[in-house]
């Protein structure tokens, strides 16, 4: 059985459909890319996913259990995390409290101690940073403490959209490097991301979306050498 | 001496009435910074607080400080009760929308009252009984005791909640991005009702200290300390919870030095003149960030 299911999903704005009936399955363990040019409405299906938006049909299953109409708020405690496009950390508050805040669900102050070490194991500019506002961040810094944010409600599966945007050249390699180590310690991944190359090289599977319908979804290995995808995504 | 004297017996009654505005403008301030909207209701909340204290204390005869609860229950339920049945449908509407039905809101409770209470202004004896003190020259008086000491123990209950407990963590992250809160974990409604609660908890404890100043119950009565912890709120930087209080205390001495030194009739003038200056200069308020309007 798939971890997460997706069946059918048509989302709207207003009357714009931005989804138009796309249908998509993560099995646990994988790395999945979902690539797709500006506007395709990648942003979109993950939000979806995390109920910050309400489809207007289809349905999402995560572990068996029908979430499409779940509010966002419960469905991080199923053990769902997103990295949002654009980072979004809580710029006022510390970097120490933004990662607490990505516990919020969690009860043992043991189990929060022990994933908050693991965090800055991975990130120690966090460490380093802990008590500084997000908000006086850079950019890359800020990416890994969204990442961080995200991985401290243990979560099963993690979601990330866009996590290379606006990054240099290290911060890059930096942040996916992470997104490897994340998955190699169990945590399955749907990955969002406009550099198609990088995503495909970590992906075990992909999604090639265009305007809001799958066109091609196919092992990432066989993505790389198809001919229309080099030429539209990855620019050879 | 004399003048001396003088300016510290406004001084000290300006930090009362200050101190009211405070309670008042940290309502508007919260909610503001959580729900995005100005309710302009809240003022009302202080009246119902008036009338609720009356109610409890001198018709239903409880004792003092099961009165004081239960007035703050009440109108922290009341807080709760109008956000879900005004507000909350209103959530994605445009802020005029809300604004028309804060002001109706508004109306509606005072109508109310109205109509329970009559228009004739209720005399209703101040419920502090605690005898004033001396030093030096100078008399505190114990309704300014006990406003000065409450007013004290509430912001920093308040402070210590915000910035200490897990709820007032989430508080301030529903407050910068709602949809990340969310993805947090954050239930954003509960959120929103808590800083209802909470705002309207202090109007409540405003609206009995305010009572017991003033010793006479209108279903008016919260309008003008509404509206001028409103431009306290403003003052201070609406949104930012240090700069409610601050433009509280700011606005109650100014208001009290020039009524003294200046000129009563002036006085309400001067209190507009000081926010139109600051806003002129420091848009955001004398404590608030300038906020870069997401669209
Ligand atoms: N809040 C909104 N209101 C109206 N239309 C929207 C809104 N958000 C997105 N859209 C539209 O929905 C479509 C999909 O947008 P989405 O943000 O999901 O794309 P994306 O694939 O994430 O793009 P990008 O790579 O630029 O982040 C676009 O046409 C966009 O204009
Ligand atoms: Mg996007």
């Amino acid at each position: 059985m798939a971890m997460l299911k997706v069946t059918d999903l048509k989302v709207y704005y207003g009357v714009i459909q931005a989804i138009k009936g796309i249908s998509f399955e993560v099995n646990q363990g994988e790395v999945i890319a979902l690539i797709g040019a500006n506007g395709a409405g990648k942003t979109t299906i993950l939000h979806t996913v995390t109920g910050l938006l309400k489809p207007k049909s289809g349905k999402i299953e995560f572990e068996g259990t029908d979430i499409t109409k779940m509010p966002g708020h419960k469905i991080v405690a199923l053990g769902m995390a997103h990295v949002p496009e654009g980072r979004r950390v809580f710029a006022d508050l510390t970097v120490y409290e933004n990662l607490m805040l990505g516990a919020y669900t969690r009860k043992n102050k043991d189990e929060i101690a022990e994933t908050l070490q693991m965090v800055y194991t991975r990130f120690p500019r966090l460490q380093e940073r802990k008590t500084q506002l997000a908000g006086t961040l850079s950019g890359g810094e800020q990416q890994m403490l969204a990442m961080g944010r995200a991985l401290m409600s243990h979560p099963k599966i993690i979601l990330m959209d866009e996590p290379s945007m606006g990054l240099s050249p290290i911060f890059v390699n930096e942040i996916f490097d992470i997104i490897k180590q994340v998955s190699a310690s169990g945590t399955t991944v749907l990955l969002v991301e406009q550099n198609a190359k990088k995503a495909l090289e970590i992906a075990d599977r992909a999604y090639v979306l265009e305007t809001g319908n799958i066109v091609k979804s196919a092992s990432a290995s066989e993505l790389m050498n198809d001919d229309s995808i080099k030429k539209a995504y990855l620019g050879e | 001496m004399s003048l001396l004297n003088s300016i510290l017996e406004q001084l000290i009654n300006g930090l009362r009435t200050g101190s009211i505005y405070a309670l008042i403008a940290i309502g508007y301030t919260m909610v503001y910074g959580i729900a995005k909207m100005i309710n302009f209701a809240h003022g009302d909340i202080i009246m119902v607080g008036a009338y609720a204290l009356y109610v409890y204390s001198s018709i239903l005869k409880l004792p003092l400080v099961a009165a004081i609860i239960l007035t703050v229950v009440t109108c922290s339920v009341l807080g709760i009760i109008t956000e879900k049945i005004a507000y909350k449908p209103l959530r994605n509407a445009p802020s005029l929308a809300v604004l028309i039905t804060a002001i109706g809101m508004s109306f509606l409770l005072q109508n109310v009252a109205l109509l329970i209470f009559k228009a004739t202004p209720i005399p209703f004896a101040s419920v502090v009984n605690v005898s004033g003190i001396r030093l030096g020259s100078l008399y505190l008086s114990g309704t300014t005791l006990v406003t000065l000491g409450v007013t004290v123990i509430a912001m920093v209950a308040l402070t210590l909640f915000v910035n200490k407990t897990k709820a007032g963590r989430a508080m301030r992250a529903v407050s910068e991005d709602r949809g990340a809160a969310e993805l947090m974990g954050i239930s954003v409604n509960a959120t929103i009702s808590l800083t209802f609660a909470i705002g309207s908890g202090l109007a409540a404890v405003a609206g009995i200290l305010y009572i017991s100043q003033y010793e006479t119950l209108m279903p008016t009565l919260g309008a003008l300390p509404g509206i001028k912890a409103f431009v306290a709120a403003v003052l201070g930087g609406i949104g930012s919870i240090p700069g409610a209080m601050f433009g509280g205390i700011i606005l109650g001495i100014i208001e009290s030095l020039s009524k003294a030194y200046i000129s009563t009739q002036l006085s309400d003038a001067i209190v507009y003149g000081v926010l139109v200056v600051v806003l002129l200069v420091k848009p955001s308020g004398l404590l608030g960030k300038l906020k870069i309007e997401k669209v």
